[in-house]
């Protein structure tokens, strides 16, 4: 069975956001990019499928700038075969929906035909938390989001998933879409050797077009602002002038 | 305007509180109809009637609505999607599972986690864990969206709009449930309590999140926690506030032993009043509180169970 692993390169996780001065957007020129940390876990999970025989293969593909070749390389230097860039945006400030990247998963789906694709549940830059769930709409296949446990048998998969009320384990046919949670696994890093051979491992390059699809963005972005700030507040020297504080506020 | 409102039922009990403030937003885009889709979930349904300036209440009630699960449930609202302009749901785990797919399947955008309507195509969402805040707007024909609702008041009672009950859309019968492990508890719920108290991982074991979950019963409150907190094991899953947890707005939030990374203040710093108790003065936390206390949380926290 193949396993497709949807990755997405985003600012970095530790990395201060800026909002530009002109509201067009998050300044995102000369900081540090990296994996979506979800996706992480995604591509470790698909890595420990095949560890124990149940994938063949893993493919990872991101869509967006061609600068997202490093995050392939990194999914590469992990453990993914092979991997797929679809060339969909020249400005690193271009986000490119998740309707718009489920369409293109879609056509890259259907040329590869895995049996299982393991996105993350959420991009941290776009907060979206949509992407595989609207491929799974657009495949007709089933879903499990928000994994933190995922078993594969025959032609099934049992996957427990993180709710508001706790946990919840489902039964999806296979092939299906699974979003993964944080605590899934523990991602591993990619040791030097392996990231000299990811150099080496095929990495094909490909464009919208070619699936067919229009990346034009559906939602307009009218402005970019930086959330109101909180009023400085104040250090209290004792638990007791706490107390009295809180009660002076009204707060208990 | 025409507005679908999903109402989050679970077990066929109607959330009150996410759905009424979801509603509250809903209300500004047009005459909302509410879904309640459940096993079972008359009860709920003629509860969503009671809520103020509800148009009417549509109701399905079928086994394969009892569990959330997106592939039935996305059908059912695709069938229903004809009659709309806008469909939304408050943001729950539920709603962000299954509105995506209903986007996808009518070719739409998903609008996630909307925290003001600007106009009826124009939203305002948080980004980047909040540390933007997007105005985007939408060109589609229908609007699909969920509801941040930790920014929205609660709409009252007080109305009584009709209830329909429809017949449910086909089971494409892709995934079955197997079993919840939902935790009982007599707090009140964390997305909708008046006072949270969290704990992170300067608790430093399950056992001493007692300590916590004291202070949380002395003062009415729901009990929080940091990620590192529940992947060290103190705490649930649930409990878990932040960007990619739960969102909350109490008047009181109190932080202990929680250093502030902008993945947990993403799930809190909209709360009203913030208190933060750590032993390091340089935890960016007490930028966001409105009271810091650098203290070792192990002597503060059970003086002010006593003094509170
Ligand atoms: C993709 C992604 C998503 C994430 N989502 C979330 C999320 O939703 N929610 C979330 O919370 N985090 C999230 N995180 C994790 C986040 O980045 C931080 O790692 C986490 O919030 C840290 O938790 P903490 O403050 O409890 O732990 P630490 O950062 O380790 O802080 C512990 C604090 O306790 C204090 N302390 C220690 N001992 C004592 C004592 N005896 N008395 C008083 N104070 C003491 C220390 O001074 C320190 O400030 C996410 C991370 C990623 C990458
Ligand atoms: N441009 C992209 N390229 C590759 N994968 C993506 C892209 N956008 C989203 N994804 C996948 O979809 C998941 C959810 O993203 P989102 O729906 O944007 O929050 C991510 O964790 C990735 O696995």
């Amino acid at each position: 069975m193949k396993v497709l692993v949807p990755v997405k390169r985003v600012i970095d996780y530790n990395v201060k956001v800026r909002v530009k001065a002109d509201g067009t957007g998050v300044d995102l020129a000369n900081v540090k990019m990296s994996m979506n940390p979800f996706d992480e876990i995604a591509v470790e999970e698909a890595i420990r499928l095949k560890e124990k025989g149940v994938a063949t293969e893993v493919v990872a593909v991101s869509i967006g700038v061609k600068q997202s070749q490093e995050t392939l390389r990194t999914a590469l230097a992990m453990g993914a075969d092979r991997a797929i860039l679809v060339t969909a945006a020249d400005d690193v400030h271009t986000d490119i929906e998740p309707l718009a990247v489920a369409k293109i998963l879609k056509g890259v789906i259907d040329a590869e035909e895995p049996g299982i694709v393991l996105a993350g549940k959420q991009a941290i830059d776009n907060d979206m938390n949509a992407t595989g769930q609207m491929l799974a709409a657009l495949t007709g296949w089933a879903q499990a989001t928000f994994a933190s446990e995922l078993t594969v048998e025959g032609d099934s998969a049992t996957v427990t998933r993180e709710v508001d009320g706790g946990l919840q384990t489902i039964k999806v046919k296979l092939p299906a879409i699974v979003t993964v949670d944080l605590r899934l696994n523990e991602p591993r890093y990619a040791s030097l050797p392996n990231i000299m051979k990811a150099k080496k491992k095929p990495l094909d390059e490909k464009t919208p077009a070619d699936f067919g699809v229009d990346v034009a963005p559906r939602l307009e972005i009218v402005k970019t602002a930086e959330p109101e700030a909180r009023k400085a507040g104040e250090m209290v020297g004792s638990v007791e002038d706490l107390v009295s504080k809180l009660k002076e506020a009204g707060a208990v | 305007m025409a507005v679908l409102l999903i109402a989050e039922v679970s077990g066929g009990a109607l959330n009150l509180d996410a759905t009424s403030k979801a509603l509250t937003a809903a209300k500004q885009l047009g005459d909302v109809t509410i879904l309640s889709a459940g096993e079972g979930c008359q009860g709920a349904a003629a509860e969503a009637a009671t809520l103020d300036g509800v148009a009417k209440v549509l109701c399905a009630s079928d086994a394969a609505y009892g569990h959330d699960l997106a592939e039935p449930v996305a059908d059912l609202i695709v069938s229903l999607a004809g009659d709309y302009t806008h469909i939304c749901a408050p943001s729950t785990a539920a709603s962000k599972n299954i509105l995506p797919r209903v986007a996808a399947l009518l070719d739409v955008m998903v609008i996630s986690e909307v925290t003001a309507v600007v106009d009826a195509d124009t939203f305002e969402r948080p980004i980047y864990a909040g540390n933007a805040i997007q105005t985007v707007k939408s060109s589609d024909g229908t609007k699909v969206m969920t509801i941040r609702t930790s920014t929205f008041d609660a709409t009252g009672t007080g109305g009584s709009a009709s209830v329909e009950e429809i017949a449910p859309a086909a089971n494409p019968g892709l995934s079955e449930w197997v079993e919840d492990k939902v935790a009982e508890s007599d707090r009140p719920e964390l997305t909708s309590a008046g006072v949270v108290v969290s704990g992170g991982r300067g608790v430093g074991s399950e056992d001493d999140f007692a300590l916590i979950e004291k202070l949380a019963d002395k003062l009415g409150a729901a009990v929080g926690a940091s990620r590192a907190a529940v992947d060290s094991g103190y705490a649930p899953n649930d409990w878990q506030v932040g960007q990619t947890g739960k969102v909350v707005a109490p008047d009181l939030y109190v932080a202990v032993g929680i250093s502030g990374a902008i993945q947990h203040l993403a799930g809190m710093k909209d709360s009203k009043v913030i208190v933060a108790i750590n032993k390091d003065e340089e935890a960016p936390i007490f930028q966001v509180a409105d009271y810091g206390l650098v203290a070792d949380l192990f002597t503060a926290v059970p003086e002010l169970i006593e003094k509170i």
